[in-house]
């Protein structure tokens, strides 16, 4: 960056815009996230069964959603959908494929956890007459999540760290907001830091707003 | 009462239960005895419809446990199970523990729920470790958390796997002292032991399992003082020979 000089006043001028694009950003992370844990949880019981059809649905996402480019599965719900005539929105389809990512991922994460708690909780919760789903919600999950805890925040924000593919098909969510932006000044090295800055600050309140959590239901 | 008609189970070849049959009557304690491998677990986990079987029936007060009809959720609240391992809920304290069921399966309200789980805690002598972790308690301490547990549903029948055998010789006799209270108060209790003298000294009946059969069944005078069967005979001697730590 050999004499190049920074204008910051025009990152402080442009403010509000990339605000509004970070609003977005978290919206989409949060609900990627709740949807993400909601497909996976099911997915990670089916996957520990082994055998069924929802076993090789499950398999079949997780293969899809791990193996492949987070943009090319932003392609799919995007474009590919476009193709077939079923057009949304790219908020929509940047939703759809981070919490297609998340559920993917998630999954595993969950399935490894579930492995870690014995055998017995389960035969345990059925015998006081609580039903399988009900056992899964009131003793099985609850033990899997404080395992599985660290990992599951680290994949949260991975999926924020997806969201800025939102790019790609013109959303304007932090890095759709960044681009505009520098694009209309040039002033890409600026935006560009402060947008990665606006993302490490999110992150961190990500981790440290569901380490309160942990603390709160878990008493630790 | 609990009737035991005819029940075979069996896992791929291997054959558990050839024909069992056997029944509980209301306010005895049975005792089951045997070798490990004679079935008597497997027997226990399947009245309780934990474990499929593939012949017979097992009657619960006329309700029949296997049958695809039964909703086995509503029966399982009349038949409390405590195991060996304690499988206490971890991550719940011990009044968690015990009013999460009467909460969830009875639709207690929670406060309901808090004060029937301090009764029976208090009952099994835990009441000052209403908030205490199961990882703060010791192996007989679970136990008699996971005893509570299943009274709190307030089942007709307390069904009792190997408790002891996990435990500390010198906790054995507080899960002990436990079940002697609940017979005292007139539970119908089926305990599956290893230990020959808590048989002989609780046990209104016991029935001695041998691969897979009730080989001898009458009164603890009769079957584990007075055997007439030659397996029984030699299973006894054995446990002699190895005396278990009873308090």
């Amino acid at each position: 960056m050999n004499g190049y000089q920074f204008y910051w006043s025009i990152v402080w001028d442009s403010l509000p815009l990339l605000l509004a694009g970070a609003w977005v950003t978290i919206q989409i992370t949060v609900l990627a996230f709740v949807i993400g844990t909601l497909i996976a949880m099911p997915m990670a019981v089916a996957r520990q069964r082994g055998e069924g059809w929802a076993y090789r649905f499950s398999t079949g996402w997780v293969e899809l959603s791990r193996n492949t480019p987070a943009v090319f599965q932003l392609y799919i719900f995007y474009f590919g959908l476009g193709a077939l005539h079923i057009n949304i929105p790219s908020y929509a389809a940047v939703l759809l494929s981070v919490s297609f990512n998340n559920a993917g991922y998630m999954t595993e994460i969950f399935r490894g956890g579930l492995t870690a708690i014995p055998r017995q909780q389960m035969p345990a919760a059925r015998s006081l007459g609580m039903t399988g789903p009900q056992s899964f919600i009131h003793v099985i999950f609850p033990q899997m999540f404080k395992v599985i805890f660290p990992a599951y925040v680290t994949q949260g924000i991975w999926g924020m760290l997806n969201t800025s593919l939102g790019m790609l098909v013109g959303l304007q969510e932090l890095s759709g907001a960044t681009q505009y932006a520098q694009s209309a000044s040039f002033r890409t090295f600026e935006f560009f830091l402060a947008t990665a800055l606006i993302y490490y600050l999110i992150a961190k309140a990500l981790q440290f707003s569901s380490q309160l959590v942990f603390r709160l239901i878990y008493r630790s | 009462m609990i009737e035991i008609r005819n029940v075979r189970k069996t896992f791929g070849a291997l054959t558990v239960l050839k024909g069992i049959n056997l029944d509980v009557n209301k306010g005895e304690l049975l005792c089951l005895i045997g070798a490990s491998g004679s079935g008597k677990s497997t027997l226990l986990q399947c009245i309780n419809g934990l474990e499929p079987i593939q012949g017979g029936e097992i009657v619960v007060d006329g309700v029949s446990v296997h049958d695809p009809k039964t909703n086995i959720n509503t029966l399982r609240q009349k038949l409390g199970i405590v195991f060996q391992q304690y499988n206490a809920f971890p991550h719940l304290t011990a009044l968690e523990n015990v009013a999460l069921a009467p909460r969830v399966v009875a639709k207690r309200s929670r406060k309901e729920a808090r004060a029937l789980a301090l009764k029976h805690l208090e009952h099994v002598g835990l009441g000052s470790k209403a908030d205490s972790l199961p990882s703060q308690m010791s192996g007989g301490q679970q136990q008699r958390l996971a005893i509570a547990r299943a009274l709190a549903m307030e089942p007709s029948y307390m069904l009792f796997d190997e408790v002891t055998s996990a435990l500390d010789p010198e906790l054995v006799g507080e899960v002990l002292e436990t079940m002697r209270l609940l017979k005292r108060e007139g539970m119908t209790m089926v305990v599956v032991t290893h230990d020959i003298s808590f048989a002989r000294e609780s046990a209104d009946r016991v029935a001695f399992l041998h691969q897979g059969e009730v080989c001898e069944i009458g009164t603890a005078g009769e079957v584990i003082d007075n055997p007439h069967k030659e397996q029984t005979q030699k299973f006894l001697r054995r446990e002699k020979r190895q005396p278990l730590e009873v308090a």
